[in-house]
């Protein structure tokens, strides 16, 4: 019995050992575009960082140089006092919280009445929320403009965070699937003792998706963030702007300020990275969540 | 049991109500504004003056709405299969399994999540014809350089290089698609003797068609509506050469205050994008592989 299972043991090794060495040998060409490919990815990342660190006369040179001498941190400070760095950044956020807000109280009493709720005509109303998915901005530009500046909102943050509080397509659509996934027994449970809709949703269902809450949250952010044709149309006040709006508006007129130009983006992007690094889970959940749920 | 349905509608209705009225005042309202419009010229100051179909007829023989028309299909017909062959082969890449992988997977995706304001200031950048990094990598293998953003046969080419850049969320969208095809069946088909491409274009491309046909439609929209990038780098220029149909439509409505006929733009965009996605739906739909379908 002994001498049998050290036998098979021996065997394993072997058959493994040789396994491991022709698997590894076959993925010396997967090391290396993997490399290659990260190269390409990053390469101008670190070139934004590294223009953002150099003096005027180092950018101006062929072949250019990756590493900066001397480093020139100043150009960050540069950069926020040449362009109202903390101004924006305040405006982006507040745009950023009041409209997260709406997003998240919005679309999940949306979605709830299109999930757990049975109601002729339901589906129908949700095929029309899916379809307005397939209508850009660009084609409402013009009209929405228009209602706006007759209310008097041009000029002011409202265009960019009152229609937030009702509804998204998209986000209805993502809460949606998960909540068909909560079990209805959970549901009805709660009716038998008399609770009421408003009263499910708030105690039993939004605990229960959380997860699908920072998703949409995550995802929000990251809009409100990056956002530029919203602003350009709506903001015209310059101690309105927000970060992209602000800092296209530097560029139009300082084109050539590339240190601190690309100062001013590396300081935009680096706090998306790190939100990034710190919910990568939430992020890949809700991207393949998009592609897969159809 | 009548009543209980009922108060299930009531009950339904209330809570989509934001939606309701959301979209009456944000999306109904606006289209509806949005044609009458089309029908009127309306320079912004002054009010709307019924003209009829005029602002469609001018926008037939205005040059510069030809010119933004084939731009735009140059650009969507480059950049719309080209995404899908880099972002499926990086997709494909990153789903082997090799050591440090969750590191690269991330080193693919950064670049997707730079603002958009941000990636456009750094491509003008690297695509400068000086001092820029794309022609310092060109003059490596001996290349002369070439001046990317002011060469009205490159500039379009120069925005679809730039968006591959940013491929992150199609790659994703296809790594998680991967990620569901059943082990087992490339074992039976190595079994079978199929070789790499067999397995891809027999195994793979069918069941992860649904995300496939979700990329393309988000891709073909995408690109009819592309607006930031040519607006910060090239303000549409050379000449006209990266004018595509959303920088004139800004233009005419913002620059000119045209916004009759700039509402007659949004217009033939609007049937434009709901033509081709009707197509790509027409087509999808037969090749789309639902499981358990």
């Amino acid at each position: 019995m002994y001498k049998e299972k050290q036998i098979i043991m021996f065997k394993e090794v072997n058959w493994w050992q040789r396994k491991y060495y022709r698997e590894l040998i076959g993925k010396i060409p997967v090391y290396f575009l993997l490399i290659a490919g990260s190269a390409v990815f990053l390469f101008p990342l670190l070139w934004m960082v590294s223009t953002s660190l150099k003096v005027p006369t180092q950018i101006f040179v062929f072949p250019p140089q990756l590493i900066p001498r001397p480093v020139q941190w100043a150009n960050y400070i540069e950069a926020v006092t040449e362009i109202p760095f903390a101004r924006y950044t305040l405006n982006t956020l507040y745009l950023v919280v009041l409209s997260l807000v709406g997003t998240l109280v919005s679309n999940s009493l949306v979605a709830y009445g299109f999930s757990r709720i049975e109601w002729p005509g339901r589906d129908i109303l949700f095929f029309v929320v899916i379809a307005t998915l397939m209508i850009p901005f660009a084609v409402l530009m013009v009209p929405l403009y228009m209602l706006f500046r007759s209310i008097g909102w041009i000029g002011s943050f409202k265009p960019l965070w009152v229609p937030h509080c009702f509804g998204a397509a998209f986000n209805i659509f993502l809460l949606r699937q998960f909540f068909l996934t909560i079990p209805r027994d959970l549901s009805d449970a709660a009716k038998i003792d008399g609770a009421s809709e408003l009263r499910i949703f708030s105690t039993i269902i939004i605990p229960l998706v959380k997860p699908a809450l920072a998703v949409v949250a995550l995802f929000h952010f990251i809009y409100m963030w990056r956002d530029f044709l919203g602003p350009l149309v709506y903001l015209t006040d310059p101690d309105m702007f927000t970060l992209s709006l602000g800092l296209q508006q530097y560029q139009s007129v300082n084109a050539t300020e590339w240190h601190l130009l690309m100062a001013a983006s590396s300081m935009i992007t680096f706090p998306i990275i790190v939100l990034f690094f710190f919910t990568q889970r939430t992020f890949i959940q809700g991207i393949s969540l998009t592609g897969l749920k159809q | 049991m009548k009543r209980k349905a009922r108060r299930d509608l009531r009950n339904g209705l209330l809570f989509i109500s934001p939606w309701l009225i959301g979209i009456s005042i944000f999306l109904v309202y606006p289209i509806f504004l949005s044609v009458y419009y089309s029908f009127t010229r309306f320079p912004l100051l002054s009010p709307p003056s019924w003209i009829g179909w005029s602002n469609y007829l001018e926008l037939f023989q205005d040059k510069v709405f030809w010119t933004v028309l084939y731009n735009t299909l140059f650009y969507f017909s480059l950049q719309v299969p080209l995404i899908f062959i880099v972002a499926l082969s990086a997709a494909l890449l990153l789903n082997t399994k090799v050591r440090g992988m969750a590191l690269f997977r991330t080193f693919f995706y950064l670049p997707s999540l730079v603002p958009i304001v941000a990636t456009a200031i750094l491509w003008a950048w690297v695509f400068n014809a000086r001092y820029g990094l794309l022609n310092a990598a060109l003059s490596i293998f001996g290349i002369k350089g070439i001046t990317w953003l002011n060469d009205p046969a490159y500039v379009k080419p120069s925005l679809v290089l730039m968006s591959l850049w940013g491929m992150g969320e199609p790659m994703v969208i296809y790594l998680a698609a991967l990620q569901g095809v059943p082990v087992n069946l490339y074992e039976s088909s190595f079994l079978d003797g199929a070789n790499w491409w067999q397995r891809i274009y027999h195994i793979t491309i069918p069941l992860i068609s649904p995300a496939i046909f979700f990329n393309v439609v988000r891709w073909v929209m995408g690109a009819f509506i592309l607006f930031t990038q040519p607006y910060i780098m090239t303000g549409g220029g050379p000449g006209r050469a990266s004018e595509f149909y959303v920088t004139y439509l800004w233009e005419n409505a913002f620059d000119f205050l045209k916004m009759g006929y700039a509402s007659a733009m949004a217009w033939i965009l609007f049937i434009i994008i709901f033509a081709v996605t009707l197509v790509v739906f027409k087509f999808g739909a037969k090749k789309v592989y639902y499981e358990g379908a």
